[in-house]
Formats: C-alpha cells, sequence, structure tokens
C-alpha cells in the first residue's frame, strides 16, 4: 500500500507535482498515466524516498520509505534513468545490494535465473543491450522478494519483444497477488495490464478510476450505421435527441444514443440497415482527450485533428 | 522462465538493514570496479618500481653531484624514497577518492544505492570507513615496502634506518597522510557530485593552490601557507622539523585531518539533504 496525502514539488517557481493525494491498493495493477513531463517519474522518486517532498506526505506501508527497515524486502522499483554501475558485472550489482539488506548470496543467482541473464552474470552491465538493462533493473527490483513493485516506463526505448517479456512478467508479478505500480506515457500501455488508474497532467490529478470507468467517463460511444437512406434515418435519430454526422456515402456517424435505440428506430420506420456497429472510442483517444490542455509542450500532429482522433 | 516462483524464496528478515549491511555492500562496490585494482597497481608501480629506478639512477650519478646536492640529499634521507613517492601517489588518490562517490552519480548508481538503503548517513559512513581502511592498509604496505626497496638501493650513499631519529614516525605517517588525503577527496566528490569537478577541485588544491599561497607576504601570508591542507599534512613526511615550520609534524596532520572532518561534515548534511 503506497498512500500519498497532498504530495508536491516544487522546482524554483515550477510545480512539478501539484498535491497529489492517491492510494495504490495492494493486489492490483495500477496504472500511473500522463503525458511526458506531468509529474509520474518525480512522484515515484519522492515514494522512494530519493526526493524530499516539498508539501505533503508519502507512506509506504504505513511508513515513509526512509523508515523500513528493509527496504528491498517491501518494495521493488525500477526508475527509468539508469541506476547501475556500468563497470560492474550484473553479480556484483546485485550483490552489493544484496549486502545492504542482508539477503542470502544464493538470491543473487535467483533472480539472474528468474530474468534470463544467468550467462552474462560475470559480463560488465556496460555492454548490455536496453533489454538486458531493463531485465537487471528487474532482477534489482525483485531482490528483497517484495510485495510491492514500482516500475517507471519500463518498455520506453524496448524492442517488441522486449515489450511483450515486461508486459508478461508484470502480469504474472500482479498474479501472485503483488501491488505493482506502473507508469506510462502511453494508454495502450495500461489497456491491457492496469486494473486501477491514476492520470495525471502537470502535477495534478486529473482521473483516478478504474479502467472502465475511465473510458465510460471520458469517451463517448459513437454508433456507425450505414443504410440506403440516410437523410430519412438522420431525421429520425435527430428527432429522438441524438446527433448524426455523415460519414462517407450512405454512412453516419451517431452519438447520443444506444444501439440498441437506433435499431428499433430504424425497425419501426421501415429504414433498411446495412451495418449497425460500436465504435469504442480507445482508451488512448480518451486519455489524450483528458490531457489535451495539460500537455507541456504542443506540436502538431500530422492526420490527428484537434479532438486527437486519428 | 516465467515457471520460476518468485516468492517464498527468502527466510525472514532477521534484523534491519543497517551499518554491517552498508560496510559489506561498500566493500563489494569498491573491490569489484577495474579502476579500483588499476588504481593501487598504479601507485604500487610508483611507490616501488619508479621510486627504484629514479633513485638507483640517483646513486649511478652520486659521483657527479656537487657537494652542495649531496649534502641536501643526506640531510632529507627520504626525500628519493619515500616523498617524492608519496606526492605522485596521491594524485592516484585523489582520484580513488573522489571517484569512490561521484561514480554513484555519473553513473546514476546512487540512485539503488539509496533505494536499498534510505538511511543516507549509513551509506556514507560506511563508503568512508571502507575506503579510510582501504587507504590505511594499501598506505602503510606500500610506505614501509618502498621504504625497505629504497633503502637498500640508497644504503651505498645515503644510510637511512628505521632506528634514526623521526624515520619511523615518518614512514608510518606517509600511509597516514594517503588515508587523511583519500576522505579529504572523497568528501569533495560528494560535495560536488561530478567526477571531473571534484578532480580538478582537489588537484588544484593540491598542486597549485597550495604552492601559491607560498608567494603570500608577511607572517599572516606565511600562517595561510602552513595551514592549508596539504601543506600541513606533508609535514608528517619528515623526519626533523625545519626552523621555519610553524606547525610539527604531528600537529600538521591534525590539521590536514581537521579540514577534512570538517569536509565530511559539510558533505554528509549535503547527502543527506539533497535530493539524490
Amino acid at each position: 500500500m503506497i498512500e500519498a496525502v497532498g504530495l508536491t514539488k516544487r522546482y524554483g517557481d515550477r510545480l512539478a507535482v501539484d498535491q497529489l493525494s492517491f492510494t495504490v491498493k495492494p493486489g492490483q495493477v495500477t496504472g500511473f498515466l500522463g503525458p511526458n513531463g506531468a509529474g509520474k517519474s518525480t512522484t515515484m522518486r519522492m515514494i522512494l524516498g530519493l526526493d524530499a517532498p516539498s508539501g505533503g506526505t508519502v507512506t509506504v506501508n504505513g511508513k515513509p520509505f526512509v523508515e523500513l527497515a528493509n527496504p528491498m524486502r517491501e518494495v521493488g522499483a525500477l526508475l527509468e534513468a539508469k541506476a547501475i554501475h556500468g563497470g560492474r558485472s550484473a553479480y556484483n550489482h546485485l550483490l552489493c545490494l544484496a549486502q545492504s539488506n542482508n539477503l542470502p548470496r544464493r538470491r543473487v543467482d535467483e533472480v539472474l535465473e528468474l530474468v534470463g541473464l544467468t550467462e552474462v552474470a560475470r559480463k560488465r552491465a556496460k555492454g548490455f543491450s536496453l533489454g538486458m538493462g531493463q531485465r537487471l533493473g528487474i532482477a534489482t527490483a525483485l531482490l528483497g522478494d517484495p510485495k510491492i513493485l514500482i516500475f517507471d516506463e519500463p518498455v520506453n526505448g524496448l524492442d517488441p519483444e522486449g515489450i511483450l517479456w515486461i508486459r508478461n512478467f508484470m502480469k504474472m508479478l500482479a498474479a501472485e497477488g503483488r501491488t505493482v505500480f506502473v507508469s506510462s506515457h502511453l494508454m495502450s500501455e495500461m489497456e491491457n495490464t492496469a486494473d486501477h488508474l491514476l492520470v495525471i497532467g502537470r502535477g495534478r490529478m486529473i482521473a483516478d478510476c478504474t479502467v472502465q470507468e475511465f473510458i465510460d467517463a471520458n469517451s463517448e460511444l459513437v454508433v456507425r450505421v450505414r443504410t440506403p437512406e440516410p437523410t430519412r434515418l438522420a431525421a429520425l435519430v435527430t428527432g429522438d435527441g441524438g446527433k448524426a454526422v455523415p460519414d462517407g456515402e450512405g454512412t453516419l456517424l451517431v452519438t447520443d444514443l444506444t444501439m440498441d435505440r437506433i435499431g428499433d428506430l430504424a425497425f419501426d420506420n421501415g429504414v433498411r440497415l446495412h451495418e449497425l456497429s460500436p465504435l469504442q472510442a480507445s482508451l488512448e483517444q480518451a486519455f489524450m482527450e483528458l490531457t489535451r490542455d495539460s500537455v507541456e509542450y504542443h506540436a502538431a500532429v500530422p492526420g490527428v485533428d484537434e479532438k486527437g482522433r486519428a | 522462465m516465467t515457471t520460476v516462483t518468485l516468492s517464498g524464496a527468502l527466510p525472514p528478515a532477521t534484523r534491519k538493514a543497517g551499518i554491517g549491511g552498508a560496510l559489506r555492500s561498500e566493500w563489494t562496490k569498491i573491490r569489484s570496479v577495474r579502476s579500483t585494482m588499476w588504481s593501487l597497481l598504479a601507485m604500487a608501480g610508483i611507490s616501488i618500481g619508479l621510486m627504484s629506478l629514479i633513485a638507483w639512477a640517483t646513486m649511478h650519478r652520486w659521483a657527479r653531484f656537487e657537494p652542495r646536492e649531496q649534502a641536501a640529499l643526506l640531510k632529507q634521507p627520504l626525500e628519493i624514497i619515500l616523498v617524492r613517492p608519496v606526492f605522485v601517489c596521491q594524485l592516484v588518490v585523489a582520484v580513488l577518492g573522489v571517484m569512490v562517490i561521484s561514480s554513484e552519480y555519473t553513473t546514476g548508481m546512487i540512485r539503488s544505492t539509496l533505494q536499498a538503503q534510505p538511511r543516507r548517513l549509513t551509506v556514507l559512513a560506511a563508503k568512508i570507513a571502507v575506503f579510510a581502511v582501504l587507504m590505511l592498509v594499501v598506505g602503510e604496505l606500500l610506505s614501509f615496502a618502498a621504504f625497505g626497496v629504497g633503502k637498500q638501493i640508497i644504503a651505498g650513499h645515503i644510510p637511512v634506518s628505521l632506528s634514526d631519529f623521526g624515520v619511523t614516525r615518518s614512514v608510518i605517517g606517509a600511509g597516514l597522510y594517503l588515508a587523511v588525503l583519500g576522505l579529504f577527496s572523497l568528501a569533495f566528490g560528494a560535495i560536488l557530485r561530478h567526477t571531473a569537478g571534484a578532480i580538478t577541485t582537489v588537484l588544484g588544491l593540491i598542486l597549485i593552490v597550495s604552492n601559491l599561497t607560498g608567494l603570500l607576504p608577511d607572517s599572516w601570508g606565511h600562517h595561510i601557507h602552513a595551514w592549508m591542507p596539504t601543506n600541513a599534512g606533508q609535514l608528517i613526511l619528515q623526519p626533523h622539523q625545519l626552523p621555519d615550520d610553524l606547525l610539527s609534524p604531528w600537529q600538521g596532520l591534525g590539521v590536514f585531518a581537521g579540514w577534512t572532518v570538517l569536509l565530511l561534515a559539510v558533505a554528509a548534511v549535503l547527502f543527506k539533504k539533497r535530493d539524490a
């Protein structure tokens, strides 16, 4: 359990994290979502006691991180910025950290095995690929067999194979009942893995809800209707309180009416339908919609209109 | 790989992560990077290899020295076999001392370190203790080895023995000086957190500023010069206190140690306070 109350971090006159209050509940994957520069990493660094909050508090299992008896046994973290001395072998990197928490030496071999780095354990970390580096980071996080895991943008820059590996690994950790707190600036990353979402923008909390609630609250359901009589159907939809927008030859995009209602309307009035399908707005769209105002630096994105739809 | 179970692999914790684990951790860190071994080999090469060569060459040319030069060497019998090796070795010690902590910042390792042990003064104390002991052991071994080897080479013209006045103290003092210098450098590494910046600062102080203060006029200039950290510390390397030395050898080492303690205290305050 991670609890933040009014957590704030100020750099000069810039508020990187602004009065964040949230709870990361045990036994589920909580996604921490926000555009780049929203304050995700800073928040995680404050949880881990690396940065001191300018205001508010954050505790892990009821205590400030600095007071945990054996921190590695309670929290494991993989931060975005690398945290490994490249001149040291993977084995010695893990060993020196294990020793600081009085963990047995054999645990080092176990976590190396777990992430598949046993063969390169004696090689210096400097020669590791990005994917291997992330695996070593995860091995580090798992050393103390902690119940809470914090991952900051764990798939950033990885190739598809590495992304899949990390994703499956996170699912496995969650399936074991661990608390996983994972940040990303990509909604699609969360869509498959997270149970709960914390969405922040410019250091402020925008949403704290389940993934489904997030979609429901932030995306309107659009229904695509294809019919030989688009003008008649459009009039019927409008008359029933819905909105219909033409979308090419014989096709309407209908909002504010359920799919069932549209079908009934057409049937009752003898309008022939060739297609009636829901266009579920993706999480990515909902996310972009929500954080549009809080993105630090905007750039024109080719092919994306101002509502953030591709 | 995913069939390996993660949980239940660890015996329950019996004690809180503390200074014992931190000491073992720091020892693993320092012995597991190549730069440590290279630095220690360089120190051995300088204090025994290079020193032997210079001592041998000096003896070889002995007859061609002017009587004045011969007298100077006889008056300072440790100059060739102890003082000069220490002057060169101190550059290696300074670099090593800075890097013990600055490399944690340049590589990002500090984030792993402080996640494992967030009680920062425990981490810093362990670093200081491990490096101090390493430098003390290496420093004493090398200064006695340099003296032992060097004394044989110069015996023909410059007889010197541990039983001569102040010689044992100088040889022991050389190891102490290097250990204190190591911590002096470590403090700068911790304060500046930047390898190149800290090395430049320490070497600038040792090699340039310390000498420049010798140009300051009058009595106050003389005092500043005498109380500069390494100027004071190096007094321990001379068997005899010279007439215009303001400090005795032990007082000098004490002044150097005092500077070092002060800098370490500043480093500790900053290390505890600053964001990692």
